[in-house]
């Protein structure tokens, strides 16, 4: 029971961090980026290349990709989302869906359909583990990418919070129009924040590759994961994505000790509720989607 | 010299001609008053000079540069500062951190968050509180701040007393005494013509989008003023 619990903790920091740059974007952009999953699938081929060919260690390859990421997010919002965005609400939707067949198609052609992992590259790290009292073994990996999750939102909460960047990238989520009259380029503002989301999102395509394998396709399920999990902890809000993606993780492990197929059902299960209820408390699905942030 | 300049300048909503062929100077140190009824196009006038509204037509400088097509948040950088009409704070943010804001452009000068607050005495205590959370007059006490932190040279003011008790402006134009004094070069729109004609060094009126009377302040009759507000005045300019 303890042990179940434990691991479903566990398992929610990795879900809160393949869920914080989706709830980042949504909170401060209104965008809800559906190639999210893809994107950290390209994250992780892209440490996979470079450990491959070049032999570096995927923690020094994100020295490189996680840059490269960023500038992705930037180029992402100032070509796609900017002029997307000014065509109304759904269309950056239907932009960053149709992103998404394009990156999952791109990667199956590039690396085919094997399934990859860089469990290989990080030694022991894989399997190595850490007894707790009461016979409780948790995997290293699973405990540095909790602390990873919690380190990521709580750094993003202090940059919303106290840097002048943070506070830019809020007054130009509330009022996009009088944050230029106080002297911030908005347009800036949004492709820095999405810059800083998809950096986020780097680093939960090396846990993904690093915890289990992936394949081109691997995306959608990634985003379904960060999905719910940011819906369940309160679309937007930093520490709900955290409480989101625990709740989410804990209902999957208790799922699966019921039933071998209770691990998905029981996740989504949950998800449907706390949505179902969300809604009715907001007074419908327009009253969900206008809420201030 | 005169530090704005608008030249034939044309705004349009939607199908509406809000502001039409409209031409005017403004001097540098000047306090200028812009009077007219709901509707003349003051406010749309303001918010093309701060670079909010795209002009259909004509042209706006500053200083000598051709802005009319320059980005709102660049026209501050040169130093035009909008408090917009209903204020338009940060309502998640509190007040402190709606003042920082204004420091975004990074204009060098004087303007610093205590100073706002030794300006407007009311906000000290509500530095750490919500925007939302504030009664009108610190509202507007608090953007004319967030405006003033970006140590403008040309100082854009829409209605300050819109939705104000008659105590709380008088607290406003008692704390903005000093600045007037200072030498910035004001545009205000003023719904009070009393308060207009005391403050501006010149009164303009503007009725359908047309400026219809302007003059210093020192040698105008109020009643000029209300005849041209109503387009009672004879030199009205034909549409």
């Amino acid at each position: 029971m303890i042990n179940t619990i434990v691991q479903g903790v566990l398992l929610g920091g990795y879900y809160a961090l393949i869920a914080a740059g989706l709830s980042f974007m949504f909170s401060v952009m209104r965008i809800i980026n559906l190639a999210h999953g893809s994107l950290a699938v390209l994250a992780a081929y892209l440490l996979l290349v470079l450990a491959q060919n070049y032999h570096l260690s995927p923690f020094v390859g994100l020295i490189i990709v996680l840059p490269l990421m960023a500038v992705i997010g930037f180029l992402l919002q100032r070509f796609v989302l900017d002029r997307a965005m000014q065509a109304g609400q759904l269309v950056p939707i239907l932009a960053t869906f149709g992103l998404s067949i394009v990156i999952d198609n791109g990667l199956f052609e590039t690396f085919g359909a094997n399934t990859r992992s860089l469990s290989n590259f990080i030694g022991t790290l894989s399997y190595d583990s850490i007894a707790l009292p009461g016979d409780i073994y948790v995997g290293e990996l699973a405990v540095g990418t909790f602390v990873l999750a919690v380190a990521v939102l709580g750094g993003l909460q202090l940059f919303l919070s106290f840097t002048p960047y943070g506070r830019a990238i809020r007054a130009t989520a509330e009022d996009p129009d009088t944050a230029g009259l106080v002297g911030i380029n908005p347009r800036m503002a949004t492709a820095i924040a999405s810059a800083i989301a998809l950096f986020t999102v780097g680093l939960a395509g090396a846990a993904l590759g690093m915890r289990g394998t992936f394949d081109a396709y691997a995306g959608a399920s990634q985003l379904l994961f960060a999905f719910e999990a940011a819906v369940i902890g309160g679309a937007g809000s930093v520490w709900g994505t955290l409480i989101g993606g625990i709740v989410l993780a804990l209902a999957q492990t208790f799922g699966a000790k019921v039933s071998p197929l209770g691990f998905l059902l029981a996740g989504h299960g949950v998800f449907l509720v706390v949505l179902f209820v969300r809604i009715w408390l907001v007074g419908g699905v327009r009253g969900f989607f206008r809420r201030p942030v | 010299m005169s530090a704005l300049a608008v030249n034939s300048l044309n705004l349009h909503h939607g199908l509406l001609h809000a502001v039409r062929d409209l031409s005017l100077n403004v001097a540098e140190g000047e306090i200028v008053a812009l009077v007219g009824a709901n509707g003349a196009g003051k406010t749309t006038l303001l918010r093309a000079i701060a670079g909010a509204h795209r002009p259909t037509s004509g042209t706006i400088t500053y200083g000598g540069a051709d802005i009319t097509h320059r980005a709102a948040h660049r026209r501050v950088n040169m130093g035009i500062a909008l408090v917009p009409e209903g204020r338009r704070l940060f309502t998640q943010m509190t007040v402190e951190e709606n003042l920082l804001l204004g420091r975004m452009s990074g204009r060098p000068g004087t303007w610093t968050v205590d100073k706002v607050l030794e300006t407007f005495p009311n906000l000290t205590a509500r530095r750490t509180a919500r925007a939302a959370t504030l009664s009108g007059g610190e509202q507007q006490a608090t953007a004319i701040g967030r405006a003033l932190m970006s140590n403008p040279s040309l100082l854009l003011l829409d209605e300050l007393s819109l939705g104000l008790s008659p105590i709380a402006v008088d607290r406003l134009y008692e704390s903005l005494r000093a600045l007037m004094q200072s030498g910035t070069t004001i545009l205000l729109v003023e719904q009070d013509l009393g308060r207009a004609m005391q403050v501006a060094t010149r009164v303009i009126c503007m009725l359908e989008g047309h400026v219809v009377l302007e003059a210093p302040t020192a040698n105008l009759a109020r009643e000029q003023v209300t005849d041209a507000y109503f387009g009672l005045a004879q030199h009205r300019v034909p549409a």
